[in-house]
């Protein structure tokens, strides 16, 4: 205030910042349950994610064991690899990845980053987490409703989506998926409110924006996306179930279903794609940008160099995020729109790479004469650019209409998406959590068992997602339950299928041992104590490991610098915390 | 979509406006040890001054004003497909309308005498604000069982279709800001002064008041037809 452009560190007076009035549990119900705690509904989002991803897992086993040995598993009929299809997208998109980097991360790391004591609205937050609970529930329940779960692919196209011929189309499995995906859209509404308002309100004295580390740059950018998106969801969600049930042809068009004329009539399938894309195309990066923030302070930790073009980092997450919502009609190149249409979205599409390439550069410059530590973070930042570049590439191709429609609905657009939105998110997960868990628990988790699940991760997804490609190009087709004997499927394609069902298997055992490792490390990982990686951000800098109730003891910390001080010349240590006073190293008897 | 690319400009103008106070420009690592950042405005604390409420009801208003504009969009985007007929607005919702509007100046009232400190009139106001939104809301469901007996089905045409789930939308957004405004009435009935506390929740519900008007003065050009014409103009610029 008085000072705001001198160095008056003995100026500052730690109260500029009104404390805030914290909820405190009385009992071990409120504490640990129903908890109105940041970081215990942080810890229960990422449990429940982490439980149903197990669910998609299997589903992904059980496909990939139909596609290589078509009928080994008796009880996969056609209905049940489409509803497995379903069921295994919708999960891993909306309820781990969403979930797990904005209600998992963004609820642990974003009080603890910006210097809160909590969100700013404790009990909207609560209320997030038993929300997205019971639309887990919901959704679980549809496995055991007569008819099974919904089989219309993860994108729910009307027509088809509510028809009988479709698994789950005239039965329950339909409706308690659109009921699922309503209740998650309140309970994100919920709790991304917080997440915005906390970092717009609830950082602490010295606290610019200009100082935030960039993962809480990543969560608040794809918050602010997901609250602008996911009503799109929302809408159609809606208008669905109106057609489902009560007969309205929002989306409906005229039909004749088994020689049956059905009563709707003259609806527009069209307008559910434009409505469903709508959410989520930004939805691809809602998933991404918490990935690119996490990896950048990844980077930066583990190379013990400060970010390299901060600046360019914080406006290149702003512009995607921008960009992102102009892009959406590309996942439509094929429904029969107008091409001039296809034109000014392919060069949307496009336009959005210039700054995701200025996000790949500043990484490899940051490692650029680094003082690279090859810990299991590092390792898991690494391969995450690696392999977003990879899928960043085939976007390329597929983003420009006349490639775009000859690949379209073949596996070359799985292995597309699966590299750049399912495997890189899930590697910056696996990178964040090595990275975490010593923060949440106190311990680190087991180095060896750490190594064996990055290389068995890393190299497998690549062993399953390359030769996906080839599949693709020669011209497999995607949701085929079975390929049959067909002439343009030479015999490699059932050999690769076989080597890649095998090597799936394998990585989703691997994932296993990690679960083992997560409980495990609990109580046998090493003492981690308060600060294991040297790190300069706040977080680290908690007066106890694990952060307690209200986080930052009898004061909030005040911030004197940004968050990448890594190496600073003439510096005591090769870091200077966030929260430590004085010009470049000049104060270090000042630390605490 | 027309319409969500609209209303997602002006969120991005409110964004890049606020994000060119914040110096976005400045180079943190050179500003070291000094808790404010050189050229900023009052970017040495933390937040803004606001209560985090008001923010948090901003926020909250631009999702809900995404919900309404993805409907329009649709609403459009169907509007101008072959068979589309519009449905007959029932006279009795200009009555709502009114009574809405007599419900928002209302909670006006209520935040001026809440200003003011005057408990009683707030009190007042506050009541007949509840009442008026209450008779606004069964005013709708009479409006909807005129349509039904006049014959328009929920599943009769797209019209009616968008007409019931729209305004049902709406309605239930009424019914949300009334128990927020009920529990802000109960705080004044038992409080002996206006604190700061009851202050900042009539504010709160008035702003929403005011902007629950705002979207039904939209929605209901926009089933009058008047909307209509807009389209048609704008149609035009484009081709």
């Amino acid at each position: 205030m008085v000072d705001a452009s001198h160095d008056g560190n003995d100026l500052i007076t730690p109260a500029a910042v009104e404390d805030v009035e914290l909820y405190h549990p009385h009992s071990w119900w409120t504490r640990y349950v129903f908890s109105q705690d940041a970081k215990v509904i942080a810890i229960q989002y990422a449990c429940t994610a982490i439980a149903i991803g197990l669910v998609a897992l299997v589903l992904s086993w059980l496909m990939r064991i139909q596609l290589a040995f078509p009928g080994v598993l008796p009880f996969i009929d056609a209905d049940r690899y489409y509803q497995f299809i379903t069921m295994h997208g919708m999960i891993m998109v909306i309820y781990l990845l969403t979930a797990l980097f904005l209600g998992g991360f963004g609820n642990y790391l974003i009080p603890l980053m910006v210097g809160a004591r909590d969100m700013v609205f404790p009990y909207a937050n609560m209320l997030s987490y038993w929300l997205y609970l019971l639309a887990v529930v919901v959704l679980v329940a549809s496995f055991f409703t007569p008819g099974g779960p919904t089989g219309a692919g993860w994108t729910l196209y009307p027509p088809q989506a509510i028809l009988a011929n479709t698994p789950g189309g005239q039965q329950w499995g339909i409706i308690l998926m659109l009921v699922s995906l309503i209740i998650f859209v309140i309970g994100f509404t919920m709790g991304g409110l917080n997440y915005v308002v906390t970092v717009l309100q609830g950082r602490t004295r010295g606290m610019t924006l200009m100082r935030l580390p960039l993962t809480v740059w990543g969560i608040f950018t794809a918050t602010v996306m997901a609250l602008l998106a996911f009503p799109a969801l929302f809408v159609a969600c809606v208008m669905m179930l109106f057609d489902r049930l009560a007969g309205t042809s929002f989306f409906m068009p005229a039909i004749v279903e088994m020689g049956e004329q059905l009563k709707h009539g003259g609806g527009s399938p069209i307008m559910f794609q434009h409505l469903f894309w709508f959410f989520g195309h930004p939805e691809v990066y809602i998933v991404a940008l918490p990935a690119f923030g996490i990896v950048s302070d990844l980077i930066s930790t583990h190379a013990r160099k400060n970010i390299f073009g901060y600046r360019m980092m914080v406006w290149a997450i702003v512009i995607i995020g921008a960009l992102s919502f102009v892009v959406w009609a590309h996942h439509m190149y094929v429904s029969g729109m107008n091409p001039y249409f296809g034109f000014f979205f392919a060069t949307t599409t496009l336009i959005i790479a210039v700054p995701t390439a200025i996000k790949v550069y500043n990484w490899a410059l940051t490692l650029w004469r680094g003082n690279i530590h090859l810990t299991l973070p590092m390792l898991f930042s690494l391969a995450f650019i690696v392999t977003f570049v990879n899928g960043g590439l085939t976007g390329l191709f597929l983003g420009n209409v006349v490639v775009d429609v000859p690949l379209s609905d073949t596996m070359f657009v799985v292995a597309h998406f699966h590299m750049v939105m399912g495997v890189a998110p899930i590697l910056v997960i696996f990178g964040a959590i090595y990275h975490w868990y010593p923060k949440v628990t106190g311990r680190m988790l087991n180095e060896a068992m750490g190594q064996l699940h990055f290389w068995i991760t890393f190299l497998g997804a690549y062993l399953i997602f390359f030769p996906m490609h080839y599949v693709g190009l020669v011209g497999v087709p995607r949701r085929y339950y079975e390929i049959g004997e067909t002439s343009f499927v030479p015999a490699s394609v059932h050999d690769l299928n076989v080597f890649i069902t095998v090597v799936a298997l394998i990585v989703g055992a691997a994932q296993m041992m990690f679960l083992f490792n997560l409980v495990w490390s609990l109580r046998h990982g090493r003492e981690a104590g308060g600060n294991p990686w040297r790190a300069t951000t706040l977080e680290w800098q908690t007066p106890q490991t694990p952060p307690v109730h209200g986080n930052w003891g009898k004061e909030l910390p005040i911030v004197y610098r940004w968050a990448y001080d890594y190496s600073v010349p003439g510096a005591a240590e090769d870091f200077i915390p966030q929260n430590q006073p004085g010009t470049l190293g000049v104060t270090r008897e000042a630390v605490a | 979509m027309s319409a969500m690319i609209l209303f997602l400009a002006v969120i991005a103008a409110i964004i890049a406006w606020w994000l060119a106070g914040q110096g976005l420009m400045a180079k943190p690592w050179l500003e070291v040890g000094s808790v404010g950042a050189a050229g900023m405005g009052d970017g040495d604390a933390g937040g803004s001054r606001l209560p985090a409420q008001k923010i948090g009801l901003g926020v909250f208003l631009a999702v809900v004003g995404a919900l309404f504009t993805l409907f329009i969009s649709a609403y459009l985007m169907r509007v101008s497909t072959q068979d589309w007929w519009t449905t007959p607005v029932p006279r009795l919702l200009y009555l709502n309308t009114g009574v809405l509007f007599a419900s928002s100046l209302c909670l006006h009232w209520a935040a001026i005498q809440a200003a003011r400190g005057q408990l009683d009139g707030l009190r007042t106001a506050l009541l007949a604000g509840l009442a008026t939104a209450l008779a606004f809301v069964t005013g709708q469901v009479f409006a909807w069982r005129q349509l039904v007996t006049a014959g328009y089905t929920l599943s009769d045409d797209a019209a009616t279709s968008f007409f019931y789930v729209i305004s049902g939308l709406h309605g239930l957004h009424i019914l949300g800001g009334m128990i927020a405004l009920a529990r802000t009435a109960r705080l004044a009935g038992r409080q002996d002064a206006v604190s700061p506390r009851l202050r900042l929740g009539v504010e709160l519900c008035a702003v929403y008041w005011h902007f629950m008007l705002a979207i039904w003065l939209v929605l209901l050009a926009l089933f009058a037809g008047w909307a209509g014409s807009v389209v048609e103009f704008c149609r035009q610029l484009i081709a």
